[in-house]
């Protein structure tokens, strides 16, 4: 959070297009962040925003027809040295080094992220073997650790288990397992709990603060529980239509957010204090087709505060409105 | 992804996307298939064999049937398209001899005289498209008769020339495909439907009767059927009899897409809104699910035509389809089934090439279709 | 699992069921008495038969008695391996049959493997490399493997081996084994055999493999458990060895329940050009010959082992998919 630490993970203006027949989908259009190690920064944002693909940009893992087209990751390794992620192959010895060993992923699907007919042991063992250079027996042992780790009962069973005769909450603690097997520095984790119910889901959470307590990781979480985000986050990015529209801490986020978007996400959680059964205000509108963005701010469409011939023409930026708190806006700038 | 795509209440929407919304799922189809180059062609050619078929008599001629010892085994006639620099395309008659050596009938054109072809000249009568009276055919030779001096594609062993054979045999093979394809689509869809919309007992019946037909081999099966047919049946009732045993045991695979369509259409909102809407089901059956799922089986029905006409040209190859004088792709490829004979008359292969064609044309057309109906799929 | 198994079991005992009911309409369909038929053709043969043998025949095949009965009958005689005489040759039909059967097998199974060695390694490359040049390449010739019917392929086939390397390459053995009793020899002469009437017989079933390994594969990566493996750091050929392809051969290799007719069915055909001592001349002939029993034998025994066959792939497939040796679906 504080400026004089290093970023462990710096994304600046990254685009990440998908090039289709029917037209492009600019899922990423622009999105800039840090990570910090130790420290948790939660992604929010509508379902299409591009918070899953700003991931797998990271990752170097985008399905074609998906390309970076611009913009870099800088990722701090364990040695020190910064590496341009950007400048990679995919394919290449080092980025599959990063991947895994560096940076962990928990895919958004607990339910297809595991294969259909290998056993969960195989899936993990062969992370274990391909970062640790330790024997098959060996990367069986730490595979059945990761999976205590984890909090999964009777693991010297499970891990000859396949995925789908685990129950939900145990796939994802599974995925999990799998993310910290190698003990990353960086845990990406797109959507840990949106598939399980609210006592998995607050156990899986207390999870990974604990273990990131234990190994000073960083941790992007991406989500679109905002109550997840005021329980885990430090910092706090919302994206919209592959932008960043706001970021800053969590209070600065909770308590004086700023833009439209922002505000209009908030008010539709339900809090404690509300009458009960009084309708949540929903954000008016929906997301714009993907192929056909509108020009200027991407939100005037569906912003409250639209000024006529300013968001409709020019594209706003992100600037800062406080010391951490940034904004893009026009209300904001001048 | 779907509530992602869909525009219905941005605030304000593109031209382009304009467009698409109030295109019917008709266009938009078209413009899906439109794209489809290869189905483009294989359309195309379809047309063209339709027209064939449309105009046998017109594109022969020669009587199919007529032999003519004389004639027999003619190679492939060369024709000189140009005459002196102008385009004036001319053959040569040929005189058939005996090789004094070999005792083989041996045809030596006549350098000196040459036979000019006429396009849309006199030949044989018959009646355009069954009504109008004409003798106009697409060749004819200029001072002689077209069938005794023209041999496009060369005679086979009776002396009958394969160009009008093969234009006859195309349209009965074109025609079978899609009779027994008409037949098959009737028990398909009324099968496949009941057994999509009804489910339960009924659905679980027809899937097996449809999983034990497709795991014996048909080929011996048509064979016994076929072979049963009365020998002494007309060319007619043995056409109509092949169609209904190819058919009867081809309908399996569109069954299947017609069940599919329907159980994916049971479970889509706008039924379940109509439903709850108070909408009968016979509304519902033909206001909503029949135009949604027509796409999927007219392009179903394009691939399974294929298989038809390979299992009529199959059976009538063995002898247990068509007979003679009928004449079909595979009654003319009997005529190849001798290596010998073959090689030395290579040209009795010829009618491979439109079984060929055509299957691959109603290949690629069917694909095009399935694409356009369904993009997803 | 154990449920699966006895549905799969009893599906393909109520298949064998139905393949024998139209075997006996096969045999049925001729007009007239088939007893007489066969009298008929026995003593214009030479080797007629008396009144009272006709008699003893009609009785064990209960002819005058209602279908049911007689279906039955023949089905009795089928259990205790009777299955009747050909009438051209005089001979049991078991006996007519031989190892035309066999044959017809060892055919269909080594089409099935041609078929599976060369769509694998394609429809992973046309997946995998989808759009390139190779993919449509392939997409394009396999649309034409498609198109040409087995029997014209044997045409072709013969044609050009004959005008152009003026060599007969048809036939199963060469002229020394064909009569020979079985031996090592004669095994290899086989093998040697086998790979013209294999391709022929395979080429539109490895068109279709082609196309339905590249769908299954495509659909494959683009699932997430794909890109759980790539984030593990898994080099990309591994990825797609270990996890799509072999999630994809699944299916693939269950398209036998479908190919195997196929091919059988094919191979009837395509033995009568490539003349292959197979049951599909012996089929063919008898049919013209109306020697029913021989007939309706040959469909019931092919129909039988096509069943077997597909079962047994099946029962292998599903030990080898843990979804549902574990008793999911
Ligand atoms: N493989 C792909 N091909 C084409 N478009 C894609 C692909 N993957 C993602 N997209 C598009 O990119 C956009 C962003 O998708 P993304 O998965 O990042 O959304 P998300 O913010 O993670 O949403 P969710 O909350 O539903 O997970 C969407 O419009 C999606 O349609
Ligand atoms: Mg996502």
């Amino acid at each position: 959070m504080t400026k004089d630490n290093h970023p462990l993970l710096s994304v600046r203006n990254l685009k990440t297009y998908f090039f289709q027949d029917e037209g492009t989908v600019k899922a990423v259009d622009g999105a800039s962040f840090d990570v910090f190690p130790g420290k948790t920064l939660g992604i929010v944002g509508e379902s299409g925003c591009g918070k899953s693909v700003t991931a797998q940009s990271i990752l170097r893992i985008v399905d074609a027809p998906g390309k970076i087209v611009e913009g870099t990751i800088t990722l701090t390794r364990a040695n020190g040295n910064q590496v341009e992620l950007t400048q990679l192959q995919p394919d290449s010895q080092e980025m599959r080094d990063i991947r895994g060993a560096e940076i962990g992923l928990v895919f958004q699907e607990p339910m297809t992220s595991f294969s259909p007919v290998h056993t969960v042991g195989d899936q993990i063992t062969e992370a274990i073997q391909l970062h640790m250079n330790v024997t098959k027996l060996e990367a069986r042992k730490r595979g059945i650790e990761a999976l205590r780790s984890v909090g999964i009962p009777k693991p010297e069973r499970r891990i000859d288990e396949y995925a789908f005769e685990l129950s939900g909450g145990l796939r994802q603690r599974a995925m999990i397992a799998v993310a910290l097997s190698c003990s990353p520095r960086l845990l990406i984790a797109d959507e840990p709990t949106t598939a399980l119910d609210v006592t998995t889901q607050a156990q899986i959470l207390d999870l990974l603060r604990t273990l990131q307590q234990q190994n000073q990781m960083a941790i992007m979480l991406i989500t679109h529980n905002l109550g997840v985000v005021a329980e885990m986050c430090d910092d706090v990015v919302v994206m919209y239509l592959g932008r960043v529209v706001e970021q800053g801490t969590v209070d600065d986020i909770f308590h004086s957010s700023k833009h439209p978007y922002t505000k209009a996400l908030l008010s539709s959680i339900p809090s404690i204090e509300m009458e009960s059964r009084v309708k949540l205000p929903t954000i008016t509108g929906s997301i714009p087709h993907p192929y056909a963005r509108p020009a200027g701010c991407p939100f005037y469409p569906r912003c409250e505060r639209f000024m006529e011939g300013v968001c409709d023409k020019q594209e706003p930026t992100l600037l800062a409105v406080s010391d951490k708190q940034k904004v893009s806006c026009f209300l904001y700038q001048k | 992804m779907s509530e992602k795509t869909l525009p219905q209440d941005s605030v304000k929407t593109t031209v382009a996307e304009e467009k698409i919304a109030v295109a019917t799922q008709w266009q938009l189809m078209w413009w899906r298939f439109r794209k489809h180059k290869l189905a483009m062609i294989g359309v195309v050619v379809l047309i063209l064999f339709y027209l064939v078929v449309a105009c046998v008599d017109f594109l022969a001629y020669a009587d199919p049937n007529e032999s003519d010892a004389q004639r027999g085994l003619i190679a492939p006639q060369t024709i000189e398209w140009f005459d002196n620099g102008e385009f004036k395309p001319y053959v040569h008659p040929l005189k058939g001899t005996r090789d004094p050596k070999t005792f083989k009938r041996v045809y030596v054109p006549d350098m000196d005289t040459k036979l000019p072809i006429v396009f849309f000249g006199p030949g044989f009568s018959y009646k355009f498209l069954g009504l109008i009276e004409t003798d106009r055919h697409l060749f004819s030779v200029e001072g002689a008769d077209a069938y005794k001096t023209l041999f496009l594609f060369g005679t086979d062993v009776q002396g009958r020339d394969i160009w009008s054979r093969l234009i006859y045999g195309t349209q009965t093979s074109l025609t079978i495909g899609l009779v027994s394809v008409a037949l098959s689509l009737l028990l398909g869809v009324t099968l496949g439907g009941m057994s999509g919309y009804y489910g339960g007992v009924f659905d679980t019946f027809i899937q097996r009767i449809i999983e034990i037909l497709r795991s014996i081999p048909t080929i011996p099966l048509w064979m016994g059927l076929t072979a049963a047919l009365p020998n002494d049946w007309n060319v007619t009732q043995v056409y109509f009899a092949i169609t209904i045993i190819i058919s009867l045991i081809g309908w399996t695979e569109l069954a299947r897409v017609v069940r599919g369509r329907f159980l994916s259409l049971r479970q889509d909102d706008f039924v379940m809104a109509a439903e709850l809407l108070g909408c009968s089901k016979a509304r519902i059956i033909f206001r909503h699910m029949v135009p949604s799922f027509v796409s999927h089986i007219i392009a179903a029905t394009t691939l399974a035509i294929p298989a038809m006409i390979i299992s009529e040209t199959s059976l009538s190859f063995l002898g247990l389809g068509l007979r003679p004088p009928a004449i079909s792709w595979g009654v003319l490829l009997q005529d190849a089934q001798n290596v010998q004979a073959l090689a030395i008359s290579p040209w009795l292969l010829i009618p491979v090439l439109p079984v060929i064609v055509a299957v691959l044309a109603f290949n690629f057309t069917g694909d095009g279709l399935r694409d356009a109906a369904d993009p997803y799929g | 699992m154990i449920a699966y198994m006895v549905r799969r079991i009893l599906l393909a005992l109520l298949t064998i069921w139905m393949i024998t009911i139209l075997s006996f309409i096969i045999i049925q369909l001729p007009p007239g008495d088939f007893v007489d038929t066969y009298a008929n053709t026995m003593s214009a043969g030479g080797t007629g038969i008396t009144q009272a043998e006709k008699d003893a025949l009609r009785e064990q095949y209960g002819i005058n008695q209602p279908m049911y009965v007689q279906y039955l009958k023949w089905m009795g005689l089928i259990m205790q391996g009777n299955f009747g005489m050909a009438i051209e040759w005089g001979r049991p039909v078991l006996d007519v049959i031989g190892d035309r059967l066999m044959l017809t097998i060892v055919i269909s199974l080594a089409a099935i493997v041609f078929t599976w060695a060369l769509a694998l390694p394609i429809g992973i490359y046309s997946a995998v490399k989808r759009y390139s040049f190779l993919d449509y390449l392939f997409t394009f010739v396999g649309f034409i493997g498609l198109a040409i019917p087995g029997f014209m392929l044997a045409l072709i086939v013969m044609y050009v081996g004959f005008s152009y390397f003026g060599s007969n390459i048809g036939g199963l053995f060469s002229a020394d084994y064909a009569e020979a009793p079985w031996s090592m020899e004669k095994v290899w002469d086989l093998i040697q055999h086998l790979p013209v009437p294999a391709i022929v017989l395979g080429v539109s079933g490895t068109a279709q493999m082609i196309r339905i390994m590249r769908s299954n594969l495509l659909d494959e990566l683009r699932k997430p458990y794909v890109m759980t493996a790539r984030a593990r750091g898994l080099a990309e050929s591994r990825v797609i060895m270990k996890y799509p392809v072999r999630v994809a051969l699944n299916p693939f290799i269950s398209t036998i329940g479908y190919l195997l007719p196929y091919v059988v069915s094919g191979s009837i055909i395509v033995s009568m050009v490539l003349s292959l001592p197979t049951v599909g001349p012996l089929l063919l002939k008898s049919l013209v010959a109306q020697d029913m029993f021989l007939a309706g034998t040959i469909v019931l025994l092919l129909g039988v082992l096509t069943v077997i066959g597909t079962l047994i792939s099946d029962l292998l497939l599903m030990w080898v998919d843990p979804r549902i040796r574990l008793g999911r679906q």
